[in-house]
């Protein structure tokens, strides 16, 4: 008897140990990542700073569009709601944008980098996470200072802060865009396993991304194009994909457009998103590095 | 020596490797010349199936140090891929310290290193006590064992300098070294090494050999290492495996290789004068003649009767008797497989 408690109890021990090991070179992996991209200071500020420049011709380009129209609004969104949305889809970008992620992981298969990963006991997906959050982190200490500088003198723009429910909402919609697009991203790197050149992939990917995610325009504009399938809208289409996560919705939610149950379903979905990413990354990679290692390596 | 050959010996039984007729083809596309050329293979493409490696067999013993020796493209490095998990066989069983690599068990990932010469495993932009603090998480190294083996290595190596200074302003050299003490931190049983010494210069490749072979000492490692250099052949490996052609052409001590693979010996004589080393010309033995120094390569079943000869006709000062330079041996070796292959390949 004794000793079989003792056998489970050795059991779950070695299980929490096993997550605590993980927890650790994950943590470990973060800690090392971060000090690299420290490296890089000069190449983050500049980066930084054009981020800005795309929003500045927005801006006027909407300013022109409203003054050449009398209408109040255009689909929902009066004048001051387009400038504040194109901030706020600056923001989500900041967490689902993965610079570099796709390519470099192409590159890493190509030439050969990415067997250290098949040789070490480490997992390469953890690995990539642990990178790229630390991208984000050090993104995000150099960036904040801008930011809250922009929308300070923006601020007339905006509409009274939400409540505390939507602005948990939002935090979570803006986690859940990090996650999501990493995941997009490095499936799409994995694809390297399959095809020596990625980058075209990549730039098709980048431009429906762009379109329908909802960086270029509100997605709710796209209400008014009927797909002639059943009277439904290219919106409605566009609302089950997973691209408008990582830009418009966590901005529509800021605003306000997003409440109630249609709130509680899109974060549901993003959520189911995300489950599906994760999942189809760890296909990619198992069966890539199957393909990988019968291939030659 | 005699240490080496007892273990050898003693640890015949405890087998680390073991590979049977162990195949890797690959397929390759032929892209023909030209322009018009490239077009069509949009469409249409041939390919046609490469032989990498040919049915190997071999075991190796604990504590063994083997150097797998071959020209390019010979396979070695498919081997090493393959005893390392990286790629999967076309046929074959393999077995590494009781797992079969490709399945890339953790338990199997956490008792082998591999070193690949040209590539870095260290992280470019920090220096490398970061990387080995990361070797320590994956690795689950305890950290007060962890630092006794650090300091250890980088002692032996005399490293512990630059492993505060960020890699990629090391020399090759000095990155080399760093590199082999991450692979050693977790005290792997198995080292597979792909060309550790390629492109270190002398005083490099001398420190890694002394390292080597007190890692092994101390540690009952076993390795497997291909190069190019023999002097990392005749410095560490007492067995020597030629792959030519994916196939096994001779596993064997290394001194096996020159007997029997060598049918000559050079002579060296220095003479009194030029003329004397004319007449030596004269006996029709291949030979090199610079001044009074003539250097005769000479059957050696029949050196006990020639020598004698020339020392009794001519005032010789000096003279040495040689074996045939390693680097030369092997080339021949090499030479020897080639036509073979050459018949194999469609033209």
């Amino acid at each position: 008897m004794r000793a079989d408690a003792a056998g489970e109890r050795g059991a779950a021990g070695r299980f929490f140990d096993r997550v605590a090991g993980g927890l650790r070179v994950w943590w470990t992996m973060l800690a090392i990542s971060i000090e690299e991209r420290l490296v890089y200071r000069g190449d983050f500020v500049i980066g930084t700073l054009m981020r800005f420049l795309p929003i500045v011709t927005q801006v006027f380009l909407w300013t022109a569009v409203f003054n050449a129209t009398s209408r109040p609004d255009i689909a929902g969104y009066s004048r001051n709601d387009i400038v504040a949305y194109y901030l706020l889809t600056m923001v989500t970008r900041a967490f689902s944008s993965m610079p570099g992620l796709s390519g470099g992981i192409a590159r890493g298969i190509r030439d050969g980098s990415v067997k250290k990963y098949l040789v070490q006991p480490v997992d390469y997906v953890a690995a990539l996470l642990a990178a790229r959050v630390a991208h984000k982190l050090v993104y995000y200490l150099v960036a904040t200072l801008p930011f809250a500088g922009v929308f300070y003198v923006c601020r007339d723009y905006f509409p009274p802060a939400p409540p505390v429910g939507t602005i948990a909402a939002y935090l979570l919609s803006l986690v859940l865009s990090f996650l999501l697009g990493f995941f997009m991203e490095a499936t799409l790197g994995m694809l390297g396993f399959w095809f020596l050149e990625v980058s075209s992939i990549i730039f098709a990917y980048m431009l429906v991304q762009y379109l329908l995610s909802g960086h270029m325009f509100p997605i709710d504009m796209l209400a008014g194009i009927p797909t002639g399938i059943g009277g439904t809208t290219v919106a409605d289409v566009v609302r089950w994909l997973p691209f408008e996560y990582t830009a418009y919705f966590p901005a529509a939610v800021w605003l306000g457009k997003i409440r109630g149950a249609d709130l509680a379903r899109d974060l549901a979905l993003e959520a189911a998103w995300v489950v599906v990413m994760a999942v189809a990354c760890r296909i990619a990679w198992w069966r890539g590095t199957r393909r990988y290692s019968a291939f030659g390596g | 020596m005699p240490y080496t050959s007892r273990m050898h010996n003693s640890n015949r039984s405890e087998v680390v490797i073991a590979v049977d007729g162990l195949a890797k083809e690959y397929r390759v596309y032929d892209k023909p010349e030209g322009l018009l050329a490239s077009v069509q293979g949009l469409f249409h493409r041939t390919s046609r199936l490469v032989e990498a490696l040919r049915g190997v067999s071999l075991t190796v013993g604990r504590g063994e140090f083997v150097a797998l020796l071959g020209p390019n493209g010979a396979g070695k490095t498919t081997f090493l891929k393959l005893l390392s998990g990286i790629i999967t066989p076309s046929r074959g069983t393999a077995s590494v310290l009781g797992h079969v690599p490709w399945l890339r068990a953790d338990d199997f990932r956490r008792r082998f290193a591999l070193v690949m010469g040209q590539r870095n495993q260290l992280w470019w932009d920090l220096p490398a006590a970061e990387s080995f603090r990361l070797h320590r998480e994956i690795y689950r190294i305890e950290p007060a064992r962890f630092e006794r083996i650090r300091d250890e290595l980088v002692d032996m190596l005399d490293v512990r300098r630059l492993m505060l200074q960020p890699v990629r302003e090391l020399s090759l050299g000095e990155r080399m070294k760093l590199e082999l003490v991450a692979a050693l931190l977790h005290e792997p049983e198995v080292l597979f090494l792909d060309e550790p010494t390629i492109g270190l210069d002398v005083v490099a490749q001398h420190t890694i050999h002394d390292f080597l072979r007190s890692v092994r000492a101390h540690r009952r490692v076993t390795v497997v290492l291909t190069t190019h250099y023999m002097k990392d052949v005749a410095a560490l490996c007492e067995r020597v495996v030629v792959i030519t052609h994916g196939s096994i052409m001779h596993d064997g001590p290394l001194e096996e290789i020159v007997d029997r693979f060598t049918t000559h010996k050079v002579v060296t004589l220095d003479l009194d004068d030029a003329a004397a080393a004319r007449r030596i010309e004269g006996l029709g033995f291949p030979c090199e003649t610079s001044g009074p120094r003539v250097t005769l390569r000479i059957d050696r079943r029949r050196i006990a009767d020639v020598l004698p000869a020339i020392l009794a006709a001519e005032s010789v000062r000096d003279v040495t008797v040689e074996d045939v330079p390693l680097e030369e041996i092997v080339a021949e070796l090499f030479r020897g497989a080639a036509p073979a292959a050459a018949a194999g390949v469609p033209t």
